[in-house]
């Protein structure tokens, strides 16, 4: 059971007569024991060119890979200790689905009575008993990427990689078993790091997750940090639904703290000691920076800022509002309905202690304070 | 397509009969001929109706023609033998190279691989009369003209590209992540390659197999220059039905049934297979 510390790892494609591509840079991550981490990303991002490099199937271009303080990253894939569901589910037509399971225990060498055993309990937790004698051929997508995924969690290994493990379940369905899966990770103890484009499966089933993009670990952090304290512009976007609300402003000193003014309509005040003496120095130097304030943080119906709403919708147990401000969109969400139609104006309320603040490079220089 | 209309299924039933007709016609006339002798062959006008005789299958297996001229010795059932012999070996070496070189260029790519495996195939299109007389000088220089490993040799010209491209479309269309969850539970990837990928492009491998041992088999040009008399296939052991008393029709139908009836039934008994292996083979861009 195993923690996995990848150091400096780089990939980089090759192919002729093309320029090569980095799908992965300067990647330093460390999983904990028994911990579940998520990979998640939009298309592209190297998460799966990461999963790829730890499972054996691409090469390291630079880096080490170690599982347990053993170097991986040379050895063959056989001799990693490391299960994959894939995310084309790679079953073995000719086999049957039990097959297919037990397929994975061969190396094993365990009794038949065991494997059985092993093989039913898995089907059971990912609900297939039912096709356990059916082909690959004969079953739905769904049910292969279940096959797929008990092939990978029936085995002992130290380290378990799901390639988008339930990309093609029904959402009722992946609910239960994300519950489920947890629920034999944790209690085994297992370490695993799947892949996901999808932000509510990450926090379901993940303790940290690891957010990539153009190939670099932006943050590898909880699910509650990565959204009360972003590590830069991207995630601040990235993570949280919907998006965070990112507006460009002027920054001048003024009555011992900041002024951030955005046209001449709206501006916000920050006192000095609201921020750390670092975030100060660097504000120092800045003529231009851009806050962020979650959608959920803006207040409806109270505060200074006139917005003419745009659309308003109620969507049973939140209100979305989109209201536009000196040419530029603000979203607001709140738990109550809103009675404001299209073209009516209201008051967001954008409270300074709710403002995220990135410098000119995305780097997050002052957070929201948590309320 | 469904023509359940009464003027479309008639079209289509005379449409099949005439295709039919075409193409089976001359196998049913040879078979026919088989039974014939040159007389009855050769009568004006001809007829279905003949008293059926083993004769042209008696000189073939017999060894002996017996023209008007006298008798001359056909090594006939020899040359079938050696057409078995150098086919089969062809094919079976043909495998044993084309399989896993077809694997290597549809899983990895190196160097050259592209330019090395068009260069294979471009046997298959370069006219077999232009290797031919720098081939057989060669063979001379070697020791290789007139021995069976040197008739064998030349077929890899025929079978190796078939075997290799229609092999690799086969290996291309297998998901490289079924061998990978193989080799993850603890294989090398030499028995994922002959536990997974093998297996699961055995219908491919089997039609590529038939279909080389066909192309071998009716191979004519390699043979007669490279072969002599005792070492030669029927293909080109029929030219001794040109005899000096004339063209023994009744022997070269019986001949040509003996000599065609080993791929026609490959073929008829293969034939889903073939079908299945290079249209999958075909599909894919």
């Amino acid at each position: 059971m195993g923690m996995l510390e990848l150091q400096n790892v780089d990939k980089v494609y090759r192919s002729r007569g093309k320029p090569p591509v980095h799908a992965v840079r300067a990647l330093d991550m460390t999983v904990k024991q028994g911990e579940i981490v998520a990979l998640l990303g939009s298309s592209g991002c190297g998460k799966t060119s990461t999963l790829r490099m730890i499972a054996g199937f691409e090469d390291v271009t630079s880096g080490s890979i170690a599982l347990d303080k053993r170097r991986i990253e040379a050895l063959p894939p056989a001799r990693r200790k490391v299960a994959m569901a894939f995310e084309g589910y790679s079953l073995y037509p000719p086999l049957t689905v039990r097959e297919n399971i037990a397929f994975a225990l061969k190396a094993q060498q365990l009794s038949r009575g065991e494997v059985t055993r092993r093989v039913d309990a898995i089907a059971r937790l990912v609900e297939i008993e039912d096709i356990l004698d059916a082909y690959p051929r004969a079953i739905s997508g769904g049910q292969q990427q279940r096959v797929s995924l008990a092939r990978a969690l029936v085995r002992d290994a130290d380290l378990y990689l799901l390639d988008e493990p339930m990309g093609q379940l029904e959402p009722q369905l992946r609910a239960v078993l994300r519950g489920r899966i947890k629920g034999l990770l944790a209690e085994r103890g297992m370490t695993a790091i799947f892949v996901t484009h999808d932000q509510t499966e990450a926090s379901a089933l993940a303790d940290r997750i690891a957010v990539m993009e153009d190939g670099i670990l932006q943050q590898f952090a909880s699910e509650k940090e990565l959204k009360s304290r972003p590590a830069n512009l991207f995630v601040a976007s990235f993570i949280g639904e919907p998006p965070m609300n990112l507006l460009e402003t002027e920054l001048a000193r003024a009555d011992g703290g900041y002024r951030l003014s955005i046209g001449s309509d709206m501006a916000f005040h920050i006192p000095g000691g609201a921020i750390d003496a670092v975030a100060r120095t660097m504000l120092d130097e800045m003529r231009h920076v851009r806050v962020g304030i979650r959608p959920q943080k803006v207040a409806v119906g109270t505060g200074d800022v006139r917005v003419r709403v745009v659309s308003n919708q109620w969507l049973g147990d939140q209100s979305h509002v989109a209201g536009e401000c000196a040419g530029r969109l603000l979203i607001a969400v709140t738990p109550s309905k809103v009675a404001a139609r299209p073209g009516d104006t209201i008051s967001f309320g954008l409270a300074p202690r709710h403002l995220h603040i990135f410098g000119a490079d995305g780097n997050c220089i002052r957070h929201a304070e948590v309320s | 397509m469904e023509h359940s209309s009464l003027a479309g299924r008639i079209f289509r039933g005379v449409a099949l009969t005439l295709v039919l007709v075409f193409f089976m016609f001359p196998i049913v006339w040879i078979f026919l001929m088989s039974f014939q002798s040159n007389e009855q062959i050769l009568r004006i006008p001809p007829s279905i109706l003949f008293e059926p005789t083993l004769s042209n299958y008696q000189a073939l297996i017999s060894g002996q023609l017996r023209t008007t001229a006298g008798n001359i010795d056909i090594p006939f059932m020899r040359n079938l033998m050696n057409s078995f012999v150098l086919s089969s070996a062809a094919v079976l070496l043909a495998l044993l190279l084309g399989v896993p070189a077809a694997y290597a260029f549809a899983r990895f790519k190196f160097k050259l691989g592209e330019t090395i495996a068009f260069t294979l195939l471009s046997f298959r299109f370069a006219p077999p009369l232009l290797v031919l007389l720098p081939l057989s000088l060669y063979y001379q220089q070697l020791g290789l003209s007139d021995t069976y490993f040197g008739i064998v040799w030349v077929y890899q010209l025929i079978a190796l590209p078939l075997i290799l491209w229609i092999v690799r479309g086969y290996f291309e269309d297998i998901s490289p992540d079924i061998e990978h969850a193989y080799r993850l539970a603890g294989h090398s990837w030499r028995e994922a390659f002959t536990r997974i990928a093998v297996p699961l492009a055995g219908p491919g491998i089997a039609a590529a197999g038939l279909l080389s041992f066909i192309f071998c088999w009716n191979n004519f040009v390699f043979a007669l220059i490279l072969a002599s008399a005792d070492k030669q296939p029927v293909t080109v052991g029929a030219l001794a039905f040109v005899t000096a008393s004339g063209i023994q029709y009744g022997q070269i139908a019986a001949a040509i049934v003996l000599s065609v009836t080993p791929t026609l039934l490959l073929a008829l008994y293969a034939q889903r297979y073939l079908v299945e292996g290079l249209s999958l083979g075909a599909v894919k861009g």
